[in-house]
């Protein structure tokens, strides 16, 4: 009888995990392997080229860190993402306050919300391939610069040293505010209007019902949009490679771009797998302030 | 009778083991991982290889994608050790595949196959060893818009580097298009190779020495580096430089806002094709004024190998054979406006434009080079060159010395 027991205990216990062995076992072999692979590959030296590879322990971490392009990769990454996501908040907000107004019927919104989430539908590659040639210095915009007199001569922007990355910047920033855009009209759609009718009552500004209102009731809906934004943003290479390689010189490298020129030109894997892991360790840390702020409103 | 037994189940299992290496060649089916088929006409290379099956059983299956996108997927492959069984290869990627010890050596396969390799016009190796074949070769003249130059008053096609620049000028004068263009992208760093090099290689220079770098102290060297940045500083060459891709120089050029161009003929069908009304015609490239002697002309080519990993090499080296044969060779030449492979191929390029034949007539006056090909991480040395030739334009280097010395710092850690 004590035995039967058990076995049903047992198989009551085991029962989820066999659901789940599918799932764990593809996460594991697609997931945990290759990053335990990188993180391998990070300690030896040059693997892949070399066929017999030596443990060299933290010795690319020093040499990597020492790199005078990967500082500036850093600091690119940093002005690159920082600037993005604020632009994609900002932007965001008010396209999605401006499709939540009454004062527009709900065709003109629907309207507007096809065209504003236009540039969340295109590709990488297509998006690289229309603001190289919008930015060309024979394409549009110098056309309208130069005939509404903003300047006697064409911007080279994407080859300009001191504006590629401002102008590498402006492109994620077109493409990634409609996420942005429908997550917070989602949730200002969700906001009860009971709240703006009692402000309204006791005589709030406009202004202050927006801060003291609707951002308070989207602030989880925004935190987690920063977070994801910040983990993606940081990851962003198709449309930097695709637009200016990371050039011109290393005006617009990234972690991302240098990972790949270490890795596919250079053929240094283990420099590489160095910069991968130092980028998974922030992604991570970023991963776990992401979950914890999910469970806080959980 | 025990004997009969005996020879009858000796001879059952020959039987068998003769019928199962049958199916199993018949089974054999090769990858071959190309950008080819993208360039050549639509099922122009499928045909090729359904000859091949024809002939020997053996399938050939065609993984063909853009250049870019090739090099990636054997980039990765190779890395992984799952490349496909038998790879298209640029000569800029040999060195490092080789190294890497994930492409086959070739003079091995061959010897084994028993091949005449004294057909081949010319074997990319690495440690002495062929790695990588090229089976078709296509060259880079200069392509010049004739119109423009009319419109500008230059009767000649220039011959010097004086004529060029005179010819630059007046075209900067009088109409509203570009003279030059030097795609100087960091993406793709190629133009490095195809729009500045050849300018060294037709006046008879070279950037490497008994293959090691030779830039410092290297008076042709740095007369080309002066010459790309009179250039850009004359306001000859096109705007926003350091972003274009050699794709962007071939719209320019098909536009009618460029007159002169290096590009491979790979490009001459798809320029009539896309631009039928625009007329240009190709001529060597312009020398040094003191140069008279015979000029180098840059070349890149279609190579082939055999991925390490291949389980059936004397299939993919029997396929390799097939496609370097000389009617195989000539037929994929003539199909790609490319120049054979093999010396013995006979390419009937009667159907083809004539332009392409005046290419081969400027080809066959000068001779073949290309420093980068089989060159350690030839990308990055582009790339590196690149950077470098970039500051120097700007400003930021003083001298074109100080630029190849620079250059030849960074290239040496490649080398050594």
């Amino acid at each position: 009888m004590n035995t039967k027991r058990r076995k049903d205990v047992f198989r009551k216990k085991a029962t989820p995990y066999l659901y789940l062995s599918p799932t764990i076992i593809l996460m594991f072999i697609l997931l945990v392997i290759p990053i335990i692979m990188v993180i391998r590959y990070s300690l030896f030296d040059n693997v892949i080229i070399n066929k017999n590879p030596q443990f060299v322990g933290f010795a690319n971490y020093a040499a990597v860190l020492k790199d005078k392009t990967f500082w500036i990769a850093v600091k690119n990454t940093l002005y690159f993402v920082i600037v993005s996501i604020i632009a994609h908040l900002i932007i965001g907000m008010v396209f999605a306050l401006v499709l939540n107004t009454r004062y527009l019927n709900s065709r003109t919104k629907g309207i507007f919300r096809v065209l504003y989430a236009l540039p969340w539908m295109f590709t990488a590659s297509v998006i690289a391939i229309l603001w190289r040639m919008m930015l060309d210095p024979n394409g549009i915009l110098n056309y309208l610069i130069v005939t509404m007199g903003i300047s006697e001569k064409n911007i080279a922007f994407l080859a300009k040293r001191d504006i590629a990355l401002q102008a590498v910047t402006l492109i994620n920033i077109w493409s990634g505010y409609p996420f942005y855009m429908i997550s917070i009209l989602a949730g200002l759609q969700g906001i009860s209007t009971d709240l703006y009718e009692a402000a309204s009552i006791d005589g709030a500004t406009t202004i202050k019902t927006f801060l003291h209102i609707t951002i308070p009731q989207l602030k989880p809906i925004l935190i987690s949009l920063l977070m994801l934004d910040f983990v993606w943003t940081l990851q962003q290479f198709a449309l930097i490679w695709m637009t200016t390689g990371g050039g011109p010189v290393n005006a617009t490298e990234t972690v991302s771009t240098y990972i790949y020129k270490q890795g596919f030109t250079k053929y240094q894997y283990s420099m590489a797998s160095t910069g991968a892991v130092i980028l998974l360790i922030v992604c991570t840390i970023i991963g776990i302030f992401y979950v914890r702020q999910q469970r806080s409103e959980g | 009778m025990k004997m009969r037994k005996v020879a009858t189940i000796g001879a059952a299992a020959l039987a068998m083991c003769l019928l199962g290496s049958t199916a199993m060649a018949e089974d054999v089916t090769l990858e071959f991982q190309q950008w080819w088929g993208v360039e050549l006409p639509d099922g122009a290379l499928q045909e090729i290889c359904d000859g091949f099956t024809a002939d020997t059983g053996i399938k050939i299956d065609l993984l063909s994608n853009p250049y870019a996108d090739t090099k990636t997927q054997i980039a990765a492959g190779a890395a992984a050790g799952t490349m496909a069984d038998v790879v298209g290869l640029d000569g800029s990627w040999v060195y490092d595949f080789a190294k890497q010890g994930s492409i086959a050596n070739l003079t091995e396969l061959m010897d084994a196959s028993g091949y005449d390799a004294s057909q081949l016009s010319d074997q990319i190796k690495v440690d002495g060893n062929t790695y990588m074949i090229p089976v078709v070769n296509f060259a880079y003249p200069l392509y010049v818009n004739t119109d423009i130059l009319a419109e500008a008053g230059v009767e000649e096609i220039p011959t010097t580097w004086t004529e060029f620049f005179d010819a630059l000028e007046k075209i900067k004068t009088n109409t509203d298009a570009m003279g030059f263009a030097v795609p100087l992208s960091s993406e793709a760093p190629n133009g490095i190779q195809n729009q500045v090099s050849t300018w060294l290689w037709a006046s008879g220079g070279a950037w490497l020495e008994d293959g090691k770098p030779n830039m410092v102290g290297n008076e042709k060297a740095e007369k080309v580096v002066d010459f790309i940045k009179d250039l850009a500083t004359n306001g000859y060459i096109s705007d926003g430089a350091a972003a274009m891709k050699e794709q962007d120089m071939v719209n320019e050029f098909e536009n009618g806002r460029l007159a002169f161009m290096v590009d491979g003929i790979s490009h001459l069908t798809t320029i009539k094709n896309e631009s039928p009304d625009l007329n240009f015609d190709y001529a060597p490239m312009p020398v040094m004024d003191d140069y008279d002697g015979q000029r180098g002309m840059d070349v890149a080519n279609w190579g082939i190998g055999i991925a390490e990993n291949c389980e059936n090499k004397e299939a993919a080296i029997q396929f390799v054979e097939y496609l370097m044969s000389p009617e195989v060779n000539a037929k994929l030449a003539q199909l790609a406006n490319a120049f054979p492979g093999n010396s013995k191929a006979e390419p009937d390029y009667s159907a083809n434009d004539p332009l392409f034949l005046k290419a081969f007539d400027i080809f066959q006056t000068g001779y073949a080079i290309n420093e980068f090909t089989g060159a350690p991480t030839s990308e990055d040395l582009m790339r590196s060159f690149n950077e470098q030739l970039v500051l120097y334009i700007d400003g930021d280097t003083e001298t074109a010395a100080d630029m190849l010395a620079a250059t030849q710092e960074q290239w040496e850690a490649a080398f050594n």
